[in-house]
């Protein structure tokens, strides 16, 4: 999906950025940097349609209206304590325009061809509440890609989770980038993780850049260089 | 036993008795139904809160001479359920304080109005009678009847139909957002369904007691199930045995209807605590 932020300010009420301009193409992974209150959560939920934007606007392939995004929050921040079952909550990605009781037998199957893709489909049964963190984000990241596969928004996918859970996550989405071509968007507060999977940055630092990572990187090599 | 079972069955021939027992046990259905998900997403109390509203709106009935005090208590209880969920998303006052000030003032004014301009000869009776229930499941009127089972089966089935947007919106309401949910309805659509079940179960357990009817089954259900499936249907099967059995044995011991259902819950929960405790 094309992902294009016009002029937009953020915020609630007060705006906490503003001005905020950049163009995604379909394939682009992109890294929002920034220390915490820049408004790098907020741009996404302004992203997502879960807070409108104060001033600018977002347009999806060209469209003011988005119809279905991948989100992978926090696993921290979803209800820890909830009664499901693995296979419940990844089903639950694509369930929200279905009505009545039952899954249909086509969401069942891709519920379990995007578990088996991720390493997860044997915990199908098991209760959502007695995983660890690390397999709790899987069970996230399935959700989301059930909800759909062009567009990808990431909230610091690996917060909270121990050095292999970590790697397997980014394993997992380079992956979805280099072999789906999926759009991701990452918050992340790992600059050197950042560099190595995005093909863009945004630092909400100000003053705000959007840059390609190569441009990205060079600016941080002429700054370094000045200090010294 | 022999002795029960005939003063069951004698007490079986009435149809008081009959309305009371299909309406208990459906209201029931209906409150744990709601229950998971409002245990769930933390809004226990605004069932609570609500119950206290629709005894201020009774009260108000009552001193209005309305010949039927349910539809209005219905209509009032829902225009404040969505004005507490429209307002306590306000950062100015938080739901808490709100669900508070609304339960506390209407339960001072009701009570207020009624010592007013009540013209009954029993006011303190009147009120126990809405706060704790206590006779009136067994006083129904046939109206009531009606209202209570059409309203009962009409959630039943709008909950059935838009249960996956019930689980959402208990699992992750910014999820189900950012995948194109019109959340703020399905939230709308919960305040209301809330605030029809509590009018109804105020004529089962009274208005002081209808949280039990929410958070017991569910809770009890949450500790021996694992998917969100099992909760539902085993918090509904809770309740209505509940329910069904509370009614019997008060009218066999003579005790008050709603204690005596919300006991039976009570009871319910610590057998399955003690259960799962042990197997752990």
């Amino acid at each position: 999906m094309n992902l294009e932020c016009i002029d937009l300010s953020i915020g609630y009420r007060q705006p906490i950025a503003e001005n905020i301009n950049f163009t995604l193409a379909q394939g682009d992974f992109l890294c929002v940097l920034g220390a915490n209150g820049t408004g790098k959560t907020t741009l996404i939920k302004t992203i997502l349609g879960i807070m409108r934007p104060l001033a600018g606007e977002v347009l999806y392939d060209g469209q003011k209206e988005h119809c279905r995004i991948a989100y992978l929050p926090q696993h921290l921040n979803v209800q820890q304590e909830f009664p499901a079952t693995v296979g419940e909550v990844v089903l639950s990605g694509m369930m929200v325009h279905h009505h009545g009781f039952f899954y249909g037998q086509k969401a069942k199957k891709k519920a379990d061809d995007i578990m088996r893709s991720l390493n997860i489909r044997d915990l199908k049964k098991r209760s959502y509440k007695q995983l660890s963190g690390g397999q709790r984000q899987r069970v996230l990241l399935a959700r989301a890609l059930c909800a759909d596969n062009e567009l990808l928004v990431v909230d610091e996918p690996v917060n909270g989770l121990d050095a292999q859970a970590k790697e397997q996550m980014y394993a997992m989405l380079a992956k979805l980038h280099q072999e789906e071509n999926m759009t991701i968007i990452m918050i992340s507060h790992d600059v050197q993780q950042a560099i190595r999977y995005a093909t863009h940055i945004l630092d909400m630092q100000a003053p705000m850049m959007f840059l390609s990572k190569e441009h990205y990187i060079k600016n941080k090599q002429m700054e370094i260089s000045s200090w010294a | 036993m022999g002795v029960i079972w005939d003063k069951l069955l004698y007490y079986l021939q009435y149809p008081f008795v009959i309305y009371a027992l299909i309406v208990g046990v459906l209201i029931s259905l209906v409150a744990s139904l709601l229950g998971v998900t409002l245990v769930i997403k933390k809004y226990s109390l605004l069932g609570d809160g609500l119950s206290h509203v629709a005894f201020g709106a009774m009260a108000i009935a009552a001193i209005l001479h309305f010949s039927d005090e349910l539809p209005f208590t219905i209509v009032v209880t829902i225009i404040s359920a969505i004005f507490i969920l429209k307002k306590g998303n306000n950062a100015q006052l938080s739901g808490d304080a709100l669900v508070a000030m609304f339960s506390v003032g209407s339960l001072a004014l009701g009570y207020l109005g009624l010592s007013l301009f009540s013209t009954s000869s029993n006011i303190s009776g009147d009120v126990c009678t809405t706060l704790f229930g206590s006779t009136s499941i067994l006083t129904l009127t046939l109206t009531d009847v009606v209202i209570s089972v059409v309203c009962s089966l009409l959630i039943i089935l709008i909950y059935l139909i838009n249960y996956h947007q019930f689980f959402a919106l208990s699992f992750d309401d910014e999820h189900a957002k950012a995948s194109g949910m019109n959340t703020d309805r399905y939230n709308l659509i919960l305040a209301v369904i809330t605030a029809v079940v509590i009018v109804l179960a105020m004529n089962l357990v009274g208005s002081l007691l209808i949280s039990a009817l929410i958070v017991f089954p569910a809770l009890s259900a949450m500790r021996v199930c694992t998917s969100f499936r099992s909760v539902t249907i085993a918090a509904s099967l809770l309740s209505m045995l509940c329910a069904f059995s509370g009614i019997v044995i008060s009218i066999l011991a003579g005790t008050p209807v709603g204690p005596t259902i919300v006991a039976a819950d009570m009871f319910v929960y610590v057998l399955v605590c003690l259960w799962n405790g042990g197997k752990r």
